[in-house]
């Protein structure tokens, strides 16, 4: 019973911090870090779940879970059989929504591709990237391929959109889109607040490679113009992201190395717990 | 040289501009600066029907092609993907700046597409 006890303290320790880590302005300042943080407590979070309930359901059975699972099947009728039948279900539609929700996006990026090729253009002014000819400013990403209104390049001055079109490079080159999927692929288990904040240190972190290539302040004056942009038609919501970006942008100081590695060492202590009990 | 690609846009700008369903004979003259065999052309209108962008009907024996929406209305569905939120979508494409919130979005667009019809 003491893996199951260890593993269900490791889920408790799991739902304790991601509170305080959605909430948290520290790892602002290295978003790398924080990205692989809410990575390891993600995997932490679906170990452990998962073991906790084939743990409870062999725990009359010695030795590893693996040998537990070969003695269960011998014994079918054992109560075990029931926890540890929503354990492997549940692990299982866990992947399988991440893999149905991959192939969703697949189908949405491949029609988009489709109709970009028909009405997008390249423009030699805009490097790296096609137009689409729209009042609305705005600037995206599919990976591979960067994409930018001529609403956007008329609104933004030279140094500002190669600032933008790094931005939009850097997401596609570090494939954020695969960050994000499993927490958009889990939305109905993963809180909005911390998929928000995933998401946030996402843009963080483009913006980080962004400012290094072209400087913080046509990146900075870049967001102010879409955060500011008059909306072609109804009545536009601002979003406290871009506010929460640009005062990063004036000015942080990176975590010392000693303090990232602190942290990716305690995440890596907490994945390996389940790890561990599942295998061993 | 063109790709089939370059070839799928040259007619599918030609039926945009036309605005009227026309006959693989007529793409093939509209696009005569290319050069361009009939069979190819019909290709290009084949593919471009099997991928939906274009509807064609008949007309006595021959078919006639025209697109399935405007220009700008793709435009505009490119711009719903793009500032859309929820779910499949947001994780399809990242964009520089949410300043627009999903319903607001979605009625922008809507209004982009009808402003321009």
């Amino acid at each position: 019973m003491s893996a199951a006890l260890h593993l269900a303290v490791t889920l408790v320790l799991c739902g304790c911090l991601a509170g305080p880590l959605a909430g948290a302005r520290w790892v602002w300042r290295s978003p790398r870090t924080g990205i692989l943080l809410w990575q390891m407590l993600a995997c932490t979070w679906v170990l452990s779940i998962v073991g906790l309930l084939l743990a409870v359901g062999l725990a009359r059975f010695p030795g590893s879970i693996p040998a537990g699972l070969v003695a269960l099947a011998r014994d079918p009728a054992h109560w075990g059989v029931v926890p540890v039948v929503v354990g492997l279900a549940l692990g299982g539609w866990l992947v399988g929504a991440v893999v149905w929700s991959w192939l969703a996006v697949a189908r949405v990026r491949r029609r988009h591709r489709d109709v970009l090729a028909l009405v997008a253009r390249r423009d030699r002014d805009v490097p790296g990237a096609v137009v689409v000819d729209s009042p609305l400013p705005i600037a995206y990403c599919l990976p591979g391929t960067v994409v930018v209104s001529s609403g956007a390049v008329r609104a933004l001055t030279r140094d500002e959109l190669l600032a933008v079109l790094a931005h939009e490079h850097a997401h596609g080159r570090e494939r954020h889109d695969l960050v994000l999927l499993p927490f958009t692929a889990l939305r109905r288990l993963v809180p909005r607040r911390i998929t928000a904040a995933v998401a946030l240190l996402v843009e963080m972190r483009a913006d980080d490679n962004a400012r290094r290539e072209h400087g913080a302040a046509p990146l900075a004056s870049a967001l102010r113009r879409f955060r500011d942009a008059p909306p072609p038609a109804g009545a536009l919501g601002v979003a406290g992201d871009i506010d929460v970006r640009l005062e990063r942008l004036a000015g942080t100081v990176p975590l010392t190395a000693f303090a990232r590695w602190s942290a990716l060492v305690g995440g890596l202590v907490l994945v390996t717990t389940p790890i561990s009990f599942v295998l061993w | 040289m063109s790709t089939l690609g370059e070839l799928e846009r040259a007619a599918m700008d030609v039926l945009w501009d036309r605005g009227e369903p026309m006959l693989v004979r007529e793409v093939v003259d509209a696009l005569a600066d290319r050069g361009l065999a009939y069979t190819t052309v019909m290709t290009v209108l084949t593919r471009l029907a099997g991928k939906g962008f274009v509807r064609r009907e008949p007309d006595g024996r021959a078919w006639r092609y025209s697109p399935s929406a405007s220009r700008e209305e793709y435009v505009a569905r490119l711009m719903l993907d793009a500032l859309s939120q929820t779910g499949d979508r947001r994780a399809a494409l990242a964009h520089f700046a949410r300043a627009v919130s999903e319903p607001e979005a979605e009625a922008l667009t809507r209004a982009l597409a009808e402003e321009r019809e």
